[in-house]
């Protein structure tokens, strides 16, 4: 046994102890137990840092920089940390991080703040990805770190990244927050991408995820949904499904009556008619910061009546299209017109010659190579699904407090009908 | 007005056929009711009833007078003061002196009511003390008479459930739901109908079965009650199961149950409704739309003038339009507009409007060329519609088992939770 009273030794012992990994798991437990050392000499660690190299001392670079982080220091002294940890991040060997999850969290976590204090999120973009790639044992893993990354990009506008990072399907959770805060966050960025159907998906998620007691996440998300809702689907069902948990179907309702009311006035597709709604309710909306949600909102009632009419019209006239839809003039409704047939949301052509509009069917027919591909690969995607559900059903049905748990139950309700059944597992 | 009053007792001889075969009538427009007539085919209670409210419908004019004063000879054959009362405030001396307040006739009413109740009372009591089930029965019965008599309708279906009780064989049973079946009728109470409907087709089942004229009765009332609760469909197929054994008993029936002669035209209409034909609706059917509309619209102000009916009128009449529009559009491949709108006396601006709102409730398969004004049938590629579909359930299905496998992650999460903690 070292003592671990200097610094040197300590530092001399990750020097030694980074090359294989039974040397890393006796480090492991050298640093846990120096940890207060650590942080009573925080403010004298920072030269000793040099000493080490990130990538293959990563686990004891990981002690020092906490220890370092966690003391307070000024601005200047926060520039150049943000400056180390971000090379650290970019350079640490992920095995060994890994060890340490929570230092690691902690040091991303302290990273984030400084930059943000130093108003330039944008440096930490692309450290942070790093750091969740890092940190994560599968891409289907959620980390603590997914919704700081996602804040970030939320702030910097770097939306593309986020939504790259979104893509990756989520089936590991640990912490309900971080899940939480990660689908109302994702949502937000899908909604700044135009990505309305995967938006509505993650804030579903949010709404609906089990939860005891009501959330100011699950609340502000609902808001968003009922928006988004309107938006891409055109309608909002107020019922929750049946797997919603109760306390959310018993109170989220009355948090969100503005918007509930929005969405009754959209259903009745009169577009004044919302529009005195929503000029009435503006400074909710603006509390909200989801005013410029309510202004798509608005907009899309438009073309939602015009795609009701390609169901039911063959042709029909700019003049009459103005008309039915509540627009000003023929010219505006070919502005619409266009833009969505450039969208493509609607099949149609227009005669300008004779100011008519001539609705068309879809015209995929389903014949080409691409869309049996696509059609193909759907198939592959579900079967995989499937075998992941059916996996996922015989962990559980084997898992052992699931079982006792079932079979306490089963105790209790049908006692006669299950004289087979084991009555008590002793597990 | 006399040619009017014919064609109305010629309908209702019909009606009183029973939905034979209809000759073939001249469409009459403005047929007014004639109030004896109609007021003839009913018996006691309902008939005021009626008469009271034509007379509220009609608003002003002879007929609401003569009603009503048919309405006061009526009651001045039973003994119901607080109507009586009523009906001279709304005549308010328009008829003459002979039809106004008759202050003697009414305490003597009363007073010999108070009386009879008196000894109603003491027979109920020594009936009780008895304990002879089937004269505490009678007893309540007798009460129930009475209430209902003077006007008093929630105590009669008080006394008449109260018979349940007693009741021994399963002919009280039904005797018992009859009367609860007519007091919630007046009383507006639908619900009670139907579920004494049902009791009383229960009992039945389990005891004799029922004779045909109770059995239509029952049918009957259940036809009301579901008209009321607006289910249009099953109140047309009560109606439907009644009308066979109608037949011969109908006089009975309707002075007995106070059925309603009008809900048979009632009848005919929900014919057209359900799509079961009859040779009656093939007229209708073989596309005079715009005769039978006329036709229609004309039997409206009877219909509007029915106590049960009144308030569906609109709906069912817009349902009978509807679905004579999509009756014709339904063989073709292209319609006309101009001809169709011909064809159902309209502009074709408003039957495009129509159109519209058939086509937006799925309910025509279509889609109008408003620059030609044409209609043409749109039929729906089967194969396209499967490849969309299964791509879009695919989708939900794995949008769906992925929030699953969040969820169930999020609660094993909490529940390993829990353990840790109790551990």
């Amino acid at each position: 046994m070292v003592k671990m009273n200097s610094l040197e030794a300590l530092v001399a012992q990750i020097q030694g102890l980074s090359g294989n990994s039974s040397d890393i798991h006796q480090l492991h437990g050298h640093l846990k137990q120096s940890d207060q050392f650590l942080y009573s000499e925080s403010t004298r660690l920072a030269p000793v840092l040099t000493q080490l190299d990130p990538a293959k001392h990563s686990l004891g670079y990981l002690y020092l920089l906490e220890a370092v982080t966690s003391a307070p220091f000024s601005k200047e002294r926060a520039n150049e940390l943000v400056v180390v940890v971000a090379r650290f991040i970019n350079a640490c060997t992920a095995k060994q991080i890994r060890l340490a999850p929570d230092k690691f969290i902690s040091v991303c976590r302290r990273f984030k703040d400084q930059v943000m204090l130093l108003e330039a999120p944008m440096r930490a973009v692309a450290p942070l990805l790093t750091a969740i790639q890092k940190l994560q044992p599968s891409t289907e893993h959620l980390t603590t770190l997914h919704p700081d990354f996602l804040l970030v990009c939320l702030s910097t506008k770097c939306y593309k990244t986020g939504l790259h990072l979104l893509e990756d399907n989520i089936s590991e959770v640990d912490q309900p927050r971080d899940f939480f805060l990660y689908c109302y966050y994702g949502g937000m960025i899908c909604i700044g991408q135009k990505h309305f159907g995967k938006a509505l998906e993650l804030l579903h998620n949010v709404v609906t995820a089990p939860m005891s007691t009501l959330s100011a996440i699950a609340v502000e998300a609902y808001k968003k949904y009922i928006l988004v809702s309107l938006i891409h689907l055109g309608q909002f069902t107020t019922s929750f499904p049946k797997y919603t948990s109760s306390a959310a179907q018993r109170s989220l309702k009355n948090y969100c009556q503005p918007y509930l009311e929005l969405a009754n006035s959209y259903s009745t597709g009169k577009i004044s008619e919302l529009q005195t709604f929503v000029q009435m309710n503006r400074d909710k909306f603006v509390v909200d910061t989801n005013l410029g949600l309510v202004k798509q909102v608005v907009s899309s009632v438009y073309k939602r009546n015009i795609q009701r009419l390609t169901q039911t019209y063959l042709t029909l006239s700019l003049q009459d299209i103005a008309n039915t839809v509540q627009l000003s003039s023929p010219k505006e409704a070919e502005m619409h017109v266009l833009q969505m047939i450039q969208d493509g949301e609607i099949y149609a052509a227009i005669n300008q010659k004779d100011g008519m509009v001539r609705f068309l069917e879809d015209p995929e027919q389903y014949k080409t190579c691409e869309m049996i591909e696509h059609v193909d690969s759907s198939i592959q995607r579900m079967m995989a699904l499937s075998k992941k559900l059916t996996a996922m059903d015989e962990k559980m049905s084997c898992d052992p407090s699931y079982v006792s748990k079932a079979g306490r139950e089963r105790q209790r309700f049908d006692f006669d009908d299950f004289d087979g059944v084991p009555q008590r597992f002793n597990l | 007005m006399e040619a009017d009053d014919e064609s109305t007792g010629q309908m209702i001889d019909e009606i009183y056929a029973n939905g034979g075969d209809p000759p073939s009538r001249p469409v009459i427009s403005g047929e007014q009711l004639d109030v004896e007539a109609y007021a003839a085919l009913y018996s006691g209670r309902t008939k005021i009833v009626r008469l009271l409210f034509i007379a509220e419908r009609c608003g002003g004019g002879a007929m609401e007078l003569e009603s009503l004063r048919m309405a006061y000879d009526e009651i001045k054959k039973g003994e119901n003061t607080q109507l009586f009362r009523e009906v001279v405030q709304r005549i308010d001396g328009r008829l003459g002196p002979e039809y106004g307040p008759d202050p003697a006739w009414a305490v003597a009413v009363d007073r010999r009511a108070e009386q009879r109740k008196e000894k109603l009372e003491n027979e109920l009591n020594a009936y009780r003390t008895n304990l002879i089930k089937e004269s505490i029965r009678m007893g309540y019965n007798d009460f129930g008479d009475f209430y209902y008599t003077h006007g008093l309708l929630g105590d009669a279906f008080k006394n008449y459930v109260r018979t349940r009780d007693y009741c021994t064989t399963g002919k009280h049973i039904t005797h018992m739901c009859l009367n609860a079946i007519l007091v919630s009728i007046e009383m507006g109470q639908f619900t009670h109908v139907s579920s004494y409907v049902s009791k009383a087709e229960q009992n039945s089942q389990n005891s004799d079965s029922l004779d045909t004229i109770t059995a239509a009765k029952l049918r009957c009332a259940a036809g009301i009650a579901y008209l009321e609760a607006k289910k249009y469909k099953l109140a047309a197929r009560k109606f439907l199961e009644t009308s066979p054994e109608l037949g011969n008993n109908y006089s009975e029936v309707i002075a007995a149950q106070d059925n309603k002669v009008i809900d048979n035209i009632n009848f005919r209409n929900f014919l057209e409704l359900v799509p079961e034909v009859r040779e009656l609706i093939h007229d209708f059917y073989s596309s005079h739309y715009a005769s039978c509309l006329d036709y229609l619209g004309s039997l409206k102000a009877n219909l509007l003038l029915d106590i049960h009916l009144h308030d569906h009128v609109e709906t069912l009449y817009e349902q009978i339009r509807s679905k004579a529009l999509i009756q014709y559009t339904h063989p073709f491949l292209s319609v006309d507009l101009h001809m169709m709108a011909n064809a159902f006396k309209t502009t074709v601006a408003g039957l495009e409007k129509e159109l519209e709102a058939l086509i937006t409730d799925n309910q025509i398969q279509a889609r109008i060329d408003s620059h030609n004004k044409i209609l043409y049938a749109r039929h729906a590629d089967q194969r396209n519609a499967t490849f969309q579909r299964v791509l879009q359930t695919g989708n939900e299905f794995d949008r769906d088992v992925r929030a699953m496998l969040l969820r169930a992650n999020l609660i094993k999460h909490d529940y390993n939770q829990k353990s840790l903690r109790k551990v």
